[in-house]
C-alpha cells in the first residue's frame, strides 16, 4: 500500500510543467474510454487523466421543464442506472411538494425498487463484467475473458449471475411497469399499489436469491483471499470515504444522513442532513477535464477527495441491518484491522455483501405487511428548493433542484456517483500505470490494468458496459514537456491499434 | 329507406348528413383521424384520414356519405401517406415520449403505434418555440404542440372563452394565447376548460399531476386507439340523442 502522501492526485513535484499541454477532448475516440498518462523528467508515471466526457449538459437541459417531469427525464441521463436517477430525482421533488416524510407504503416501495435496481447492477457487474477478470486472471486470454468464458469454466456460477440479474429487473418491472424507463416515483409518493400477487410472484425465487446471493460473496471472499498479495496491492491507495448511513449509523443505500470518515476510520463528519451537503462538499474544476473534482470543504481540495459505492459504505457502516450481510460485513472488515479497507479490488467483495444485503431486503419487505398499503401519497407545504441524495449502486447521487413559482425548474445541480469517485479513479490509475508501465512503451498487458482497476469503481460510462477485455480504452503516454510518446487504443472487439 | 356506401367492399348504413367517417365510426369501422372530434367542428388539416372516392383523394372528416359510393380506406399506398403526415408532425415539433407525461394517454403517440411507425423518417428540425409556465394550473409546451387547433375550436365553441389562437403561416404558425401579455396565465383558461381535455397531445396538461396514472392503466395501454375512438363517438352520439 502507497503511504498517506500520495493522498494528492498529483505526485510530482512541479505539477505545473506537466499541465503545459491542453489535450485536445476532440482527439478522442468516440465511445472509448480516454487515459493520458504524464510523465515526469525520469519517465515516471506521476499523473493519471482519465477523461470523462458523460453527464454534460443535464442541468441545463432541465432548466424550464416543470418539476414533476424531473424523476422521468433524468433517467435519461444514464442507461446504466435510471433508477437511481429516479428515486434520487423523486427524493428532491418530495421537498418541493412538502412531502420529505412519505408514507410507510410508499417509502417502502420505493426501497424494494431501489434494492431491485441494486441486484440486478450488481449481479451485472460482478458476474458479466468483472468476475471473468477475477475468475481467470488480469493477463488472461481475453478470448476467455467475457461471459462465454465464465459459463465455459464455471457454467453454474454464471447461471446464477444471469437469474439474479434477471430478479432484480423484475423487481423494477413489477413495481415500475417496464424494466427499463418505467415510472413509479411521483412527487409524494409512488404511483401504483403493490398487490398480493406482485408479492407471491416475487415471493417465489426470493429464498434462492437470498442463497445465490450468499454464495456470490463467498466467490467473491475466495478470490479476493485466495490472491491476497496481488488484491490488496493493486490500485490500493488510502482515502476518505463518504456514504450516507441510518440514525443509528447502520448501512442504508435509500436514506440516512451524510457520514465522512477518513484514512483511519475516524470521524471526519457524521449524521448531516443531506439537504446541507453543500456545505460540506465543494467541487473543483480542473482544465483538462469535464468532469468536476467533489472533495470535503473541511479538508480542502488537496486531501478531501473521498470515495463512494460499495466499499465505501461497508467502510462506514457501523452494521448491516441484515443478518446474513451483517456476518459477511465482519469478514470483509477483518481485512482492515480496526481501519477501513483501502483495496481498489476490495470493491468486488463489497459489492457482493451489498447484493446480499438487497436480497434479504427485498426478502424482508415482501414479508411487511405495509407494502399493501393503498396510501401512496402525501402533500404538505409547498417548497421553491428539493434536494434528494441516496445510495446508488456505484455510490451516492445527489439531486438539487430549485423551482419558480409556477413550477418550472430554474436550476439543477448533479453529482452523480461516478463523479464522486473521478479522483480516486485517477489515483487507481495512476497507482497501476506507475506499477506496470515498463519504459516509455504502451502494453497491452498494462491497458489490461488500466482497465481491470478502472473497472472496480463500476463507473457508469459507457467505455464501462463491455465485458472485461473489450472495454474500449484509449491510452496515451505523455512525457514531462507534454510531448505525445505514444498511444495505444483498444477497440470493442479486442483490437489494438497505435 | 335507408343509404349506404361502401367502405373497403362493406356496406356502411349512413344517415343523412353524415360524413363518411361519422358513419364508419357508427357503424363500429375505423379510419385513422387526428384532428378531428366528435365535438367539435372539422378542421380538416391534419390528412390522417383521406380516403380514395372514385380514385381521388378526399378529407372523409369533411366528405359528406353519399349512397352507393365506393370509399377505399385500408391500402398500402393510403398506409404510407398516413405514416408519413404522421412522421412530419413528429419531426415538426420536439417530441420526447419517454418523459413526456401524456405518454400512454397521448393521441398522437397511440396514431404512430397503430400505424406501426419505428421512426420518424424525415430529418428532425429541432425548432425553437416558447414554453409557457405562467398559468397556475396549466402547463403550455409548445414543443409537443402539433396545431390542430382542437384547443381553438373547444376554447371558442364549448368553453365560449376563445383562449387560442394560431398565428403565422407554414411551417413559422405557432399556437398563440388571447391574453394582454401573450401568457396563459394573464388569460381567462381554467384547468377544467375542454380545451385542455381535448388537447390530443401533451402541449396542454393539468399541472402536478403528470405520471400519477402508473404504466398499464394509461389509456391507450389499456384499449387500442381504434376502440378507443368508435366509442368515443358512439358515445357523444348517445348523449346528443339524450339531449335531443
Ligand atoms: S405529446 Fe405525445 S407524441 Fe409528443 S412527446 Fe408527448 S407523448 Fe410523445
Ligand atoms: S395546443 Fe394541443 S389542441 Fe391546441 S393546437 Fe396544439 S396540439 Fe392542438
Ligand atoms: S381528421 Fe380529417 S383532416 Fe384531420
Amino acid at each position: 500500500m502507497t503511504p498517506t502522501a500520495n493522498l494528492s492526485l498529483e505526485t510530482a513535484r512541479n505539477p505545473e510543467s506537466l499541465r503545459r499541454t491542453v489535450i485536445e477532448p476532440i482527439t478522442r475516440v468516440e465511445g472509448h474510454g480516454k487515459v493520458t498518462l504524464l510523465m515526469d523528467e525520469e519517465n515516471r508515471v506521476k499523473q493519471a487523466r482519465l477523461h470523462i466526457v458523460e453527464f454534460r449538459g443535464f442541468e441545463k437541459f432541465i432548466q424550464g421543464r416543470p418539476y414533476w417531469e424531473a424523476p422521468v427525464m433524468v433517467q435519461r441521463l444514464c442507461g446504466i442506472c435510471p433508477v437511481s436517477h429516479h428515486l434520487a430525482a423523486a427524493k428532491a421533488v418530495d421537498m418541493l411538494v412538502g412531502a420529505r416524510r412519505l408514507t410507510p407504503t410508499a417509502e417502502k416501495l420505493r426501497r424494494m425498487l431501489h434494492y431491485g435496481q441494486t441486484l440486478q447492477s450488481h449481479a451485472l457487474h460482478f458476474f458479466h463484467l468483472a468476475s471473468p477478470d477475477l475468475l481467470f486472471g488480469f493477463d488472461a486470454d481475453v478470448a476467455r475473458r467475457n461471459i462465454i468464458g465464465v459459463i465455459g469454466a464455471h457454467p453454474d456460477l454464471a447461471v446464477k449471475g444471469v437469474k439474479l440479474r434477471k430478479y432484480g429487473q423484475e423487481v423494477i418491472r413489477v413495481l415500475a411497469g417496464k424494466r427499463v424507463h418505467g415510472i413509479f416515483a411521483i412527487p409524494g409518493g409512488v404511483n401504483k399499489a403493490f398487490t398480493k400477487a406482485d408479492r407471491d410472484y416475487l415471493a417465489q425465487d426470493i429464498a434462492q436469491v437470498v442463497a445465490w446471493s450468499l454464495e456470490a460473496v463467498d466467490v467473491a471472499r475466495k478470490l479476493y483471499e485466495d490472491n491476497l498479495d496481488l488484491h490488496a496491492s493493486f490500485g490500493a491507495f488510502r482515502s476518505n470515504y463518504l456514504s450516507l448511513t441510518t440514525p443509528e449509523g447502520a448501512f442504508d443505500l435509500y436514506d440516512g444522513g451524510l457520514r465522512a470518515r477518513d484514512d483511519k476510520g475516524a470521524t471526519i463528519f457524521d449524521h448531516v442532513d443531506y439537504t446541507h451537503y453543500l456545505r460540506y462538499i465543494h467541487e473543483e474544476v480542473k482544465s483538462w477535464s469535464y468532469m468536476k473534482f467533489p472533495f470535503i470543504v473541511s479538508l480542502g481540495n488537496d486531501t478531501g477527495w473521498y470515495r463512494v459505492g460499495p466499499l465505501a459504505r461497508i467502510n462506514n457502516a457501523d452494521r448491516m441491518p441484515t443478518p446474513l450481510a451483517e456476518g459477511a460485513r465482519k469478514a470483509f472488515m477483518a481485512h482492515g484491522k480496526g481501519e477501513p479497507v483501502h483495496a481498489t479490488m476490495a470493491y468486488h467483495w463489497a459489492r457482493m455483501i451489498e447484493m446480499l444485503y438487497a436480497a434479504e431486503a427485498i426478502q424482508a419487505l415482501l414479508e411487511d405487511p405495509d407494502v399493501f398499503g393503498t396510501d401512496l401519497l402525501v402533500k404538505g407545504e409547498p417548497a421553491l428548493e428539493g434536494v434528494g441524495v441516496l445510495e446508488a449502486p456505484r455510490g451516492t447521487l445527489f439531486h438539487h433542484y430549485r423551482i419558480d413559482e409556477r413550477d418550472a425548474i430554474v436550476k439543477a445541480n448533479l453529482i452523480v456517483s461516478t463523479t464522486n469517485n473521478n479522483t480516486a479513479m485517477n489515483t487507481a490509475v495512476r497507482e497501476v500505470a506507475a506499477k506496470y508501465l515498463d519504459g516509455k512503451t504502451l502494453t497491452e498487458g498494462l491497458l489490461n490494468h488500466l482497465e481491470v482497476a478502472i473497472r472496480a469503481y463500476d463507473p457508469c460510462l459507457s467505455c464501462a458496459t463491455h465485458a472485461l477485455g473489450r472495454m474500449p480504452l484509449q491510452v496515451e503516454l505523455r512525457d514531462a514537456e507534454g510531448a505525445l510518446v505514444d498511444q495505444l487504443i483498444k477497440d470493442a472487439d479486442g483490437a489494438l491499434r497505435r | 329507406m335507408s343509404k349506404s356506401f361502401f367502405l373497403d367492399g362493406k356496406e356502411i348504413p349512413f344517415k343523412e348528413g353524415q360524413t363518411v367517417l361519422q358513419a364508419a365510426l357508427a357503424a363500429c369501422h375505423h379510419i385513422p383521424h387526428l384532428c378531428w372530434r366528435p365535438q367539435l367542428e372539422p378542421h380538416s388539416s391534419c390528412r390522417l384520414c383521406t380516403v380514395m372516392i372514385s380514385g381521388r383523394p378526399f378529407s372523409s372528416c369533411t366528405q359528406p356519405a353519399m349512397d352507393g359510393q365506393h370509399v377505399i380506406s385500408d391500402t398500402p399506398e393510403l398506409l404510407a401517406l398516413r405514416r408519413s403526415v404522421v412522421q412530419m408532425i413528429f419531426v415538426e415539433g420536439n417530441h420526447y415520449c419517454p418523459s413526456c407525461e401524456e405518454s400512454g394517454n397521448c393521441r398522437l403517440q397511440a396514431t404512430a403505434y397503430s400505424l406501426g411507425l419505428q421512426d420518424n423518417h424525415f430529418p428532425q428540425q429541432f425548432p425553437k418555440r416558447e414554453r409557457d409556465s405562467s398559468h397556475p394550473d396549466v402547463n403550455l409546451d409548445r414543443d409537443r404542440c402539433i396545431r390542430c387547433e382542437t384547443c381553438v375550436r373547444a376554447s371558442r365553441d364549448l368553453d365560449g372563452k376563445n383562449v387560442f389562437g394560431i398565428h403565422g403561416r407554414g411551417i413559422k404558425s405557432h399556437l398563440a394565447v388571447n391574453s394582454p401579455t401573450g401568457k396563459l396565465g394573464d388569460s381567462d383558461l381554467d384547468a377544467q376548460d375542454q380545451a385542455v381535455a381535448l388537447c390530443p397531445t401533451g402541449c396542454l396538461t393539468v399541472k402536478r399531476v403528470g405520471f400519477s396514472v402508473p404504466i398499464g392503466e394509461r389509456i391507450y395501454d389499456k384499449e387500442p386507439l381504434e376502440q378507443v375512438q368508435i366509442r368515443e363517438f358512439q358515445d357523444f352520439q348517445a348523449q346528443e340523442a339524450h339531449h335531443g
